[in-house]
């Protein structure tokens, strides 16, 4: 037996979430002392995680089995393989962040928020590594629970309204994934085993209602057109770190769902719905980037431009080529980086002017310029521009596309042209031009702190983009299987 | 057989609890206000006494059905489980309200000794093997709950809310037992193993005279909708539970939960289970009805007693899907594991509803009913352990793990998909969405609003503890919920 570096990851950040809860708002230095240590370790032991990663195998890793209820033969079943490793690492990373962004910015009831974040950095973690099915799906569901909390109480006006659509909106869908689950538990002969379920036979239609059950579950996380309404709301009404954390990784459950059940389980519905599936993410590429283009709120504008970039990532997965596969797990990795980025800028902006409109910035370069200067990086990133992370990923899906069908090329391409239209002219009107008014004028440029959150997020942008290939090393081998798998049916 | 064991031995808690009841009786009678503790402890102290006592009958018989009465009476590894589960809920009725009784002059003698007898109705309910004795364990409680809903005499609400249930419960009492005779007509017995055999060899040898057995199971699963509160059955829970004080309602939600569980898988897993065909697409429409009207009139409540009681009755109706999925086409092979899933949902739904209503009770001051959804508001702000507490609560209401009740709607889930009846699924979880709704608002109101007054709360400390220990079991037994599955499967296993 191993060293369970995997459960750490895990029950770190939620043992240090309960103690800074216990700490208290009564013990402020301590509990944020706490939080921001708990983030730390919890960070620190995924790193072996990736340092002992054996790349050239398919095999889970690290894997750690014990019996739960046996009564429903359900076992704590965690494991890690090339792809959902690197998620577990972003998760803590982007924890760690959002804690330090969190320092000073959230005034009430500061300890349940640093502890919400613990509790849900986890609960992510634990759904990554999850390899029995309702394992995952408790930690899947009980992300909702501090999201839920997160939006609620340190969120914006309409905070109320967001949190609960947001609820109802992704208990809905997880709730199909539970029925498709308990399905898949009878017909396997009571396993909730997830890699049995990868060899399970199925008949096509049997595939088809499970692939539905799926998507119904995954597509409101990641979120693809149409049901992705909630997440306009739920990003404005957020407080920066919960914009951040759901951006960053809460989409990304959705994505990672596809990879781990729909795809390997349901390969001859996957290529059966292909079809609807590509055209469900290139409505989104095109059709959510030119709702992005009008957006009057910065967060509204950046939560259009993840929904944009999501349909890359889901369109990648479902043109079954190499190219494809590991693009938009690049391009979920870069998302993860840029979206946070981009929120944690608006939040930099926002504690200072209190508004999230375009209309009430302009130039602010002039009284920001180390801020402005970094925010540039990012929304160049966004737009995908060479040498950033959203370079990669939005290049490698493109020529899978291409190799797929030319003309869903040529539609997925658009999204540079449009990705380029909204941020870029966002960044204008917030950061060129002259003072738009007294408050820009009083504005003061980032802090230490804020510097150094978003300099570390910059080097990360900046180190995928340029090389990648450590990222692209681990994810191979289990890219190569999942395709094996698509490609043999299991009818 | 146990034939070296003394006779009245499965019966030793009911007769200590009648006889320790008799006595409370009296020795209140001699207590001055200022004492009223004794009484309160000494019927803590005879809950743990039958606990003591039923544990010792289980060792002694061995988890064996023991019977005794001639057979009217039986102890079985299901009535232990069902009988420590009810002492658990009895005393947790006993510690939450002991404020709220004193607050409005309550705390008296007659409350232990209702509730406890009372108790002993569900005991002898979960206990029959004939009846006859289901009746009178039935009534026993029945009319305990009557005049208990009445306690305060002087609350016009509360007079309103007995009278109903007293009417309604009679009518109910007369169903069951019209549809009793029938059965008794059709098979010559009362006697719920003789007329499981009668059943059974009435639906081999002649169809024709199934239709008594028919037409009295109706009324048996009529009354018996009435007594569990499903739909269209229910129309007394939310008056009763809105008018009684809310200690009173704390009780009426979780013991004679229990006992209605028992007496249906008594009368018909035990009874009747040659007519599963019949009665199992009778359950389902109770069921599906139960989880709709539920789930959709308690989202208009703006009195968490009202919502919790509808809410009770989709939980209820969510129960009777285990129920109804023991028997496929004739075959019993995973019946255990489907009924089993019924009794662990009942279970932790027992221990849901006395947290819940438990918090409503802590709430209250005198002169001061906590039972408006806004009175919740900001309860974070003034007390944030409770409010943790009733969050864990909710969200096991609702369904989401990492807490219990999850494991109770994921194992009646398994159970319903396990006999094939997809759609039924389907409509489950669609209205346990809908369901969510309605107990996040709950959440929504305690942690999202700001407080209305700013007064800190402060419960006794018992009832504080007694409420951290039940909140945090939706946590504990959701992150282990082996054991009291097991517990539940081997119960039913063991008649």
């Amino acid at each position: 037996m191993q060293f369970p570096w995997l459960s750490l990851s895990v029950w770190v950040p939620i043992v240090a979430g309960l103690i800074v809860l216990a700490a208290g708002d009564r013990n402020l230095r301590e509990a944020k002392a706490i939080a921001l240590l708990g983030a730390i370790i919890g960070f620190a032991v995924t790193i072996p995680l990736v340092a002992g990663f054996q790349a050239g195998t398919s095999a889970m890793q690290f894997v750690e089995l014990a019996p739960w209820v046996p009564r429903f033969n359900m076992n704590y079943h965690l494991g890690v393989d090339g792809i959902s490793v690197l998620f577990i690492l972003l998760n803590s990373f982007i924890t760690v962040l959002v804690v330090i962004a969190g320092w000073e910015v959230i005034k009430e009831k500061v300890a349940q928020y640093m502890a919400a974040f613990l509790v849900m950095s986890g609960l992510l973690n634990g759904t990554f590594a999850a390899l029995d099915a309702v394992l995952f799906y408790v930690f899947f569901e009980a992300t909702l629970i501090p999201m839920y909390l997160v939006i609620g109480v340190w969120g914006g006006p309409n905070r109320v309204y967001a949190a609960v659509k947001f609820f109802l909106y992704t208990l809905l869908g997880s709730l199909l994934m539970l029925l498709a689950f308990l399905y898949l538990y009878n017909k396997s002969g009571g396993s909730f085993a997830v890699l049995d379920y990868h060899k399970l036979p199925l008949p096509l239609n049997v595939q088809i209602v499970l692939f539905i059950a799926f998507l119904m579950a995954f597509a409101v996380k990641v979120p693809m057109w149409p049901v992705h309404t909630w997440l306009p709301d739920a990003h404005v009404e957020a407080p920066t770190g919960g914009s951040a954390v759901l951006a960053a990784i809460l989409l990304k459950l959705g994505a990672y769902g596809f990879i781990r059940f729909s795809l390997p389980i349901l390969p001859d519905a996957s290529h059966y719905l292909a079809g609807l599936m590509i055209t469900l993410s290139l409505i989104a590429i095109a059709y959510i980037g030119l709702v992005a283009l009008v957006q009057t709120d910065m967060k509204k504008l950046i939560a259009y431009s993840s929904i944009s970039h999501m349909g890359f990532v889901t369109l990648g997965f479902f043109i079954f080529n190499a190219y494809g596969m590991e693009g938009g797990l690049v391009q979920m990795i870069s998302h993860g980086f840029v979206s946070a980025a981009l929120f944690l800028c608006v939040g930099v902006m926002y504690d200072r002017m209190h508004s999230r409109n375009i209309a009430d910035y302009g130039g602010v370069v002039n009284t920001m310029p180390r801020f402005a200067a970094l925010m540039m990086l990012f929304a160049m990133a966004n737009c995908g521009l060479p040498a950033t992370s959203g370079f990669v990923g939005e290049f490698m899906v493109i020529l899978g596309a291409m190799k797929f069908n030319f003309w869903i090329a040529v539609i997925a391409g658009t999204t540079l042209v449009f990705g380029a239209a909204y941020t870029l002219w966002m960044y204008k009107r917030v950061i060129f031009g002259e003072v738009g008014n007294a408050h820009v004028a009083a504005l003061t440029d980032a802090n230490s702190r804020e510097l150094l959150v978003l300099g570390v997020l910059a080097v990360a942008v900046l180190w995928l983009g340029l090389h990648p290939a450590p990222f692209t090393e681990i994810m191979h081998a289990s890219v190569n299987d999942l395709l094996r798998h698509l490609a043999v049916s299991k009818l | 057989m146990l034939t070296n064991l003394p006779i009245m031995l499965p019966a030793y808690p009911e007769i200590f609890l009648l006889a320790a009841g008799c006595a409370i009786l009296v020795i209140d009678l001699f207590l001055k206000d200022g004492a009223r503790w004794v009484s309160y402890a000494l019927s803590l102290a005879t809950l743990l006494g039958c606990a003591i006592l039923t544990v010792a009958v289980t060792v002694a018989t061995g988890g064996q059905p023991a019977t005794t009465f001639n057979g009217m009476f039986v102890s079985d590894m299901m009535a232990s489980v069902l009988k420590m589960c009810t002492y658990v809920a009895v005393a947790a009725c006993l510690v939450y309200p002991r404020t709220y009784l004193a607050d409005r002059g309550l705390y008296r003698g007659e409350y232990f000794v209702l509730v406890l007898f009372a108790a002993l109705g569900m005991m002898v309910m979960i206990s029959a093997s004939h009846f006859l004795t289901l009746y009178l364990g039935l009534e026993l409680m029945s009319l305990c709950l009557y005049s208990l809903v009445a306690l305060d005499r002087d609350s016009a609400l509360s007079t309103e809310a007995a009278m109903k249930y007293f009417v309604l419960g009679a009518l109910a009492s007369g169903l069951l037992l019209y549809g009793m005779s029938m059965i008794y007509g059709a098979t010559g017995s009362l006697h719920i193993g003789e007329v499981a055999k009668g059943a059974a060899r009435i639906l081999q040898a002649d169809q024709s005279s199934k239709a008594v057995l028919a037409f009295g199971l109706v009324f048996i699963v009529s009354g018996l909708a009435f007594k569990v509160g499903v739909v269209p059955f229910h129309m007394w829970i939310p008056d009763v539970y809105h008018g009684a004080p809310s200690a009173v309602t704390l009780f009426i939600s979780t013991g004679p939960k229990l006992a209605a569980f028992a007496m249906a898988i008594r009368l018909l897993v035990n009874a009747l289970p040659a007519l599963a065909a019949d009665w199992q697409p009778m359950l389902v429409i109770l069921s599906v009805l139960s989880m709709a009207i539920g789930n959709l009139a308690a989202i208009a409540q703006s009195n968490i007693k009202r919502m919790l009681a509808y809410s009770t009755i989709s939980h209820m109706g969510f129960m009777l899907l285990g129920l109804l999925s023991g028997v496929v086409g004739g075959n019993t092979l995973s019946a255990p594991e489907a009924w089993s899933s019924a009794m662990f949902y009942a279970v932790v739904y027992v221990l849901m509803s006395l947290g819940a209503f438990g918090m409503v009770v802590l709430l209250s001051r005198s002169g001061f009913e906590a039972e408006r959804i806004e009175d919740f508001k900001g309860l974070n702000a003034r007390s944030p352990w409770l409010a943790f507490m009733m969050l864990l609560l909710m969200f096991s209401l609702a369904g989401v793990p990492p807490t219990v009740g999850f494991y109770a709607k994921l194992a009646v889930l398994q159970a319903v998909l396990g006999a094939g009846q997809v759609w039924l699924a389907v409509v489950a979880v669609l209205f346990a969405l809908v369901g969510a709704f309605y107990y996040i608002r709950v959440v929504k109101v305690m942690y999202f609003d700001e407080p209305v007054e700013s007064a800190p709360v402060r419960p006794r400390l018992d009832a504080g503890i007694l409420l951290s220990v039940n909140g945090l079991a939706m946590l504990a037994l959701g992150i282990l919920p082996q054991p009291l599955m097991q517990v539940c499967l081997q119960a039913i296993k063991g008649f």
